[in-house]
């Protein structure tokens, strides 16, 4: 092994470890979920897209980004800490959201997490509007949007992909194909499959990258990253495959085991180890380390999740409007004043 | 003191505050070159050139997500509409995104954004050119909202507005644009929230904003010709609003109405009935009326279209039916 090589052998052994952190995240997310831990029954789980750490490798510190509802993953992959995650998806006031968001709708502004979206594609403008700030000011950041394939059928897309290109924005449009919106295949939602070509078509860096290998998406994603500093905007799409439903109740009756079997076997995580393994980087009980590292945390987290403390029924009223501005009134406090002692003449 | 249109008194606004604050970024339709549909933005872009002065793309959701974006990374963007009417396309990103970041995340991540537009009739503009649709606005928490009525608050109450940390949908009236009137820069008629008599009186309040505020004031003009004393009350800011004067008036006079452009079905006028009922039930001498708009697409013939949504005459009369239990003509 060279001096050469070594930094970035070490990163792609980083990138595994990321990788196995998300899975074990994700299983605990579900474990959450089965002890009735969690704040309602919205999850969604990325298992299987964990090579979208491909594209948050190639982020640096400063970039932001938007994600979807499927989104613990790419936080993940940006720093995003799995106890306040878990907390957060708990409904807990020390989560990142203060219980106020949950799984779908968790930030972290430090980390420049500008929010997970309920609503498919309502998180994209906002890479636009975060690109004029960064054009303006030749701060020399990117933001990315992540979305699904979903948010391939939602026109604020086209819309966000026109500015960006006419504005020539440091901005990149990373769509983690899964194949699957909620229930409906992608070949029943597009007439069309390339989607990298939608993107060019309105002038984008496109490329398509497959998502059971997070070296192929990290080099895609390094040059778009580069290129999009320079104000040319890019579009990746990662063909992954959604390993388990599409919320944590769904069995998936509409799709065949079959099918299930061979897009499981397209599995990033279970690659990119048997690289490790066959290019002499981490012989198996290194790896085997990371991976028990990876899940101790993980149950750590879960562990935190589940003592912490729900928030105070008073804070329902913070945050509505910022600090120091009127802020909505309770109903009780209406009502005392309508028919409270010394309220009527 | 000056002599200002509304028009000029926001575009003031806008030049005074890009002026002494960078971050603000205009960005909407025919804002730079063209300089507005109404000729609010006229000659920015030369000022304070491209980068600044945004021409957008007929992409309103992403006009208004984008303004999200930027507000949310430093910038203070205003976002124009050119019609109110256009809202309902941008409503995910007014409703969904801009008005509960804040909230959803915890309190990290504010959007301190202004989205501009402008609503109401008077130009026969049909269906789709001439609503009041701010109760869209005041039913969503998170979303501060203002209809200035006069010049002066039309220019200091955008210049608040580009003050705030949270996005603010301030709601021109098209057909005041040409209206004149006094501009002190120095010097507002109230705060941010509170609303300001223009007229005092003894008998009832009507409480009005934007357009209909000259139609009350008229209105109660010819009130006191024949000896009705009306007191008129500008809302100015829908949220926040301080009932506390609203209340007071109310009890002190016994009768109130509120006079708005919009249709009454799900109003403002609604809402701000219901709040005064509640709180001033034992004071009231008569029901608190709401008088507003037809419940009705607003139709293109300029007879029909004014006909649509309260006069002077319409509110003279009521308000006078209302103090004195005689009938007017017309409902005899």
């Amino acid at each position: 092994m060279n001096a050469v090589t070594k930094p970035a052998n070490t990163a792609a052994l980083d990138r595994y470890r990321m990788m196995r952190r998300i899975r074990s995240f994700e299983e605990r997310v579900g474990e959450l979920f089965l002890k009735g831990e969690s704040a309602g029954s919205m999850l969604h789980l990325s298992i299987g897209e964990e090579a979208v750490v491909g594209m948050t490798a190639a982020m640096q510190a400063g970039d932001t980004f938007t994600t979807h509802h499927r989104g613990h993953g790419v936080f993940i992959g940006r720093g995003g800490d799995p106890a306040r995650m878990m907390a957060e998806i708990a409904g807990k006031e020390d989560g990142y959201c203060r219980g106020k968001g949950g799984s779908m709708h968790i930030a972290d502004r430090a980390l420049g997490h500008l929010g997970a979206n309920a609503i498919v594609g309502g998180g994209i403008p906002h890479i636009v509007g975060a690109g004029l700030t960064y054009r303006n000011t030749r701060s020399g950041q990117i933001s990315v949007a992540f979305f699904g394939d979903g948010a391939m059928s939602q026109g604020i897309l086209y819309e966000s992909m026109n500015m960006a290109a006419l504005w020539h924005l440091p901005v990149i449009f990373c769509c983690i194909n899964n194949q699957y919106g909620m229930g409906t295949r992608v070949d029943r939602s597009a007439g069309h499959r390339d989607f990298p070509g939608r993107a060019e078509a309105f002038g984008l860096n496109a490329m398509r990258a497959d998502g059971a290998d997070v070296e192929a998406v990290h080099d895609a994603a390094r040059f778009l990253a580069g290129s999009a500093r320079e104000g040319r905007p890019g579009f990746l799409e990662i063909d992954a495959y959604r390993f388990y439903g599409h919320a944590r109740m769904d069995k998936s009756p509409y799709r065949t085991p079959e099918e299930e079997a061979t897009g499981r076997a397209r599995d990033p995580v279970a690659n990119a180890r048997a690289r490790m393994a066959a290019e002499g980087l981490a012989n198996t009980a290194e790896l085997d380390a990371i991976d028990t590292e990876a899940g101790t945390e993980m149950d750590h987290a879960l562990a935190h999740a589940i003592a912490a403390t729900p928030p105070a029924l008073a804070t329902m009223f913070q945050d509505v409007y910022a600090p120091g501005t009127p802020a909505p009134r309770p109903h009780a406090a209406r009502l005392m004043h309508v028919l409270g002692e010394g309220a009527r003449a | 003191m000056i002599e200002s249109t509304y028009r000029d008194a926001i575009r003031q606004a806008l030049l005074d505050a890009m002026a002494v604050d960078p971050s603000i970024i205009l960005i909407g339709e025919e804002v730079g070159l063209y300089g507005g549909a109404y000729g609010v933005t006229k000659g920015l872009i030369d000022l304070y050139g491209p980068e600044r002065v945004i021409d957008a793309p007929i992409s309103e959701p992403a006009i208004v997500g984008a303004a999200v974006g930027a507000a949310m990374t430093g910038m203070r963007p205003v976002a124009e509409l050119m019609y109110v009417d256009f809202i309902g396309m941008t409503m995910d990103q007014l409703a969904n995104q801009a008005a509960k970041s804040r909230y959803m995340f915890g309190g990290q991540i504010g959007v301190p954004m202004v989205l501009r537009t402008q609503g109401g009739t008077g130009r026969s503009a049909a269906a789709q050119h001439s609503q009041s649709l701010e109760a869209w606005v005041m039913h969503t928490p998170g979303l501060r909202l203002v209809m200035p009525a006069t010049v002066n608050d039309a220019y200091h109450l955008l210049r608040q507005s580009l003050t705030q940390a949270d996005p603010v949908v301030f709601i021109e009236h098209k057909g005041l644009y040409t209206m004149k009137g006094a501009l002190d820069v120095d010097t507002p008629d109230g705060a941010w929230g509170a609303p300001v008599t223009r007229r005092a009186g003894r008998d009832l309040v009507i409480l009005s904003y934007s357009r209909m505020l000259h139609e009350s004031l008229a209105a109660a003009d010819r009130l006191a010709a024949s000896g009705v004393e009306a007191e008129v009350i500008d809302l100015r800011c829908l949220n926040p609003l301080d009932m506390a004067p609203l209340i007071e008036a109310v009890k002190r006079t016994g009768r109130a109405m509120v006079v708005t452009e919009a249709v009454v079905t799900g109003s403002v006028a609604s809402e701000v009935a219901a709040r005064l009922s509640e709180t001033c039930f034992d004071w009231l001498e008569e029901p608190i009326l709401r008088l507003g708009g037809e419940d009705i697409p607003i139709p293109v013939s300029p007879a029909l279209e004014r006909g649509s949504i309260p006069s002077a005459q319409l509110i003279h009369d009521t308000a006078r039916w209302l103090v004195t239990r005689e009938a007017p003509e017309w409902a005899a």
